[in-house]
């Protein structure tokens, strides 16, 4: 375990002494506060106007702006988790420091477990700064924190098997470019996978609809806690997880 | 301390490293010698369970290197050709990651961390990112990371390359000195570092052992070289080779003078060890002897003769 922690430790250390962490932090906050900016100044113009027209209509923060808020989210993930694990096997293999993790009394699941854990944690301070935004519809308004809670945790579950399936691809080659683009095209076809749904049902279509990351996130951002959903996402972690520890055997084969 | 037996690592269409056994006792350095591509690094790396053989085995400290893996990592130290350092990290955060992994506890990390540095001179950056560093200092930040868990064996790969003079005699003594308390094995194809710190040798080539020993065994030739003064005029070659052709075994003597001390060169027919004899005769004649050696090749020529027969043999 201290293990797992000191590989965790240093890989989230290793994206805030590298310019990574601060590029993608500047340019996440930039988009999510536009994001959110907009959202409630549509929101604020659409209750001006109902108060005009004096149409009482029932105005929900967390239907109107959070919902659609964290829908976007997910789709930031799409470009922001192939920059977060691109180099956390790439780099080590391309440096020569993969022979210091090899040769040292740690275990294989050791390290990619920290590696994960590492690019999970940083993942989550990205989630962390979005929240500065929402302290403003706590402040003025009030939206249900329940919701809001099961939207982030599902962003999270989402981003941490997106991360799994990207160290994966990170562990299969040396060049981190390489890794970013394969992971951002896997992400991509799963993510299209969805429109699937609107074709003709049949075995193909369903299953691949099924294994749709953005399908299961839905339920996450209405609020709804699903374990059917809690599962996709956690065994498509162990899958990234399993297969990255395959690729570091046949690592050790090839050489 | 390291049992190593028909090791060989296969690739699809090659043998990297074909069949090679050595032994190393405790407290021993052995230099690993071969041009360049013959396979010191591969069977390194297999010494320390970074790729498993194909075939064959290896044992570090009584543990097997494909069974017990943990075991062995836990008691070898290593450096790649390639120091294994992180770029973007201050040194002593580097070193202190390093002991973590290599199960230093977390109360002496700090301290062992330390004392690794400043034995590799490497005290004085201690807080310099390593990125920064030049590639003398770099290499030695690589070699505190290989002893800073104190570890039983440690395994070189060419350790001084890239060091300016100084750097490479302070790495010299600082290697000399680690030895007894670990085992070293070093790899090399500088000709002097193998003089100036191994006890014995293996030389690789084409994947093969070609030759191991110690390095008087390797160097010595069948017979004798002296260097004798004795008095002013009185005697010549020949009084002074004549004593020594009538000893059993002996093939032919020469005496030469070069100015100041005489050499005689005795060559013998067997491995027999002669000195002890001609030294007693140097000394009943009442010659002050200087210099009483068993002839040697120099390391150079051996190493290009086995490197280069072998080179022929293949071509054939």
């Amino acid at each position: 375990m201290r293990n797992v922690l000191t590989i965790a430790r240093k890989e989230l250390n290793a994206y805030f002494q590298s310019p990574i962490a601060y590029v993608l932090i500047g340019a996440y906050a930039a988009m999510f506060g536009y994001f959110f900016w907009s959202l409630v100044y549509f929101f604020v113009r659409a209750s001006m106007q109902a108060q005009m027209t004096g149409r009482t209509m029932p105005m929900n923060l967390n239907e109107l702006v959070i919902r659609n808020l964290l829908g976007n989210c997910g789709v930031l993930c799409l470009f922001m988790i192939p920059m977060l694990t691109m180099r956390l096997f790439a780099e080590e293999k391309s440096r020569g420091t993969m022979e210091l993790l090899l040769t040292s009394p740690l275990k294989d699941w050791e390290i990619l477990l920290g590696k994960w854990a590492g690019a999970v944690g940083m993942y989550a301070s990205l989630l962390a700064f979005s929240g500065l935004n929402l302290i403003f519809l706590f402040a003025y308004g009030k939206p249900d924190w329940k919701p809001l809670a099961v939207g982030y945790l599902g962003l999270l579950l989402q981003g941490a098997a997106m991360l799994a399936l990207g160290m994966f691809l990170s562990s299969v080659t040396q060049n981190q470019i390489a890794a970013a683009f394969s992971t951002f095209v896997l992400l991509l076809m799963l993510w299209v996978f969805e429109w699937m749904s609107n074709m003709d049902q049949n075995v193909v279509t369903e299953v691949l609809t099924y294994v749709s990351l953005l399908r299961h996130n839905e339920s996450f951002i209405k609020g709804v806690l699903d374990l059917k959903d809690v599962l996709y996402y956690a065994s498509v972690s162990f899958l990234g997880l399993f297969l990255t520890a395959r690729s570091l055997e046949s690592l050790r084969y090839r050489g | 301390m390291i049992q190593v037996d028909g090791l060989t690592k296969r690739y699809a269409h090659t043998v990297a490293v074909d069949h090679v056994s050595f032994s190393v006792e405790k407290g021993q350095i052995v230099g690993f010698l071969g041009p360049n591509g013959a396979g010191k690094t591969t069977t390194m790396r297999m010494l320390t369970c970074f790729m498993p053989p194909s075939e064959g085995t290896a044992s570090i400290a009584g543990f097997d290197v494909v069974k017990q893996p943990l075991e062995v990592k836990k008691r070898i130290g290593y450096l790649p050709e390639t120091p294994p350092v992180y770029p973007d990290m201050e040194v002593g955060e580097y070193l202190q990651f390093v002991a973590r992994i290599k199960g230093v506890p977390e109360k002496e990390v700090l301290q062992r961390s330390q004392e690794a540095a400043a034995k590799c001179f490497v005290k004085d950056v201690w807080s310099k990112l390593i990125g920064k560093l030049s590639k003398g200092y770099r290499q030695r930040v690589g070699l505190a990371q290989a002893i800073i868990h104190n570890p039983e064996v440690l395994i070189l790969d060419e350790p001084t390359s890239g060091f300016d003079p100084k750097q490479i005699l302070e790495t010299r003594d600082l290697i000399k000195s680690l030895a007894g308390a670990h085992t070293i094995v070093l790899s090399t194809h500088i000709l002097q570092e193998v003089k100036a710190m191994c006890e014995s040798l293996v030389i690789i080539n084409k994947g093969k052992i070609a030759t191991s020993g110690t390095m008087e065994d390797l160097t010595r030739r069948n017979g004798a070289v002296m260097e004798v003064s004795v008095p002013e005029g009185a005697l010549g070659a020949e009084d002074l080779s004549a004593p020594f052709s009538s000893l059993e075994g002996v093939n032919g003597v020469t005496a030469t003078n070069d100015g100041g001390l005489w050499r005689i060169d005795v060559d013998t027919l067997t491995s027999e060890d002669l000195r002890p004899k001609l030294a007693q005769i140097v000394l009943g004649k009442g010659w002050n002897l200087y210099r009483l050696d068993s002839a040697a090749v120099s390391l150079d020529e051996l190493f290009l003769s086995l490197t280069t027969l072998a080179a022929e043999e293949v071509k054939q």
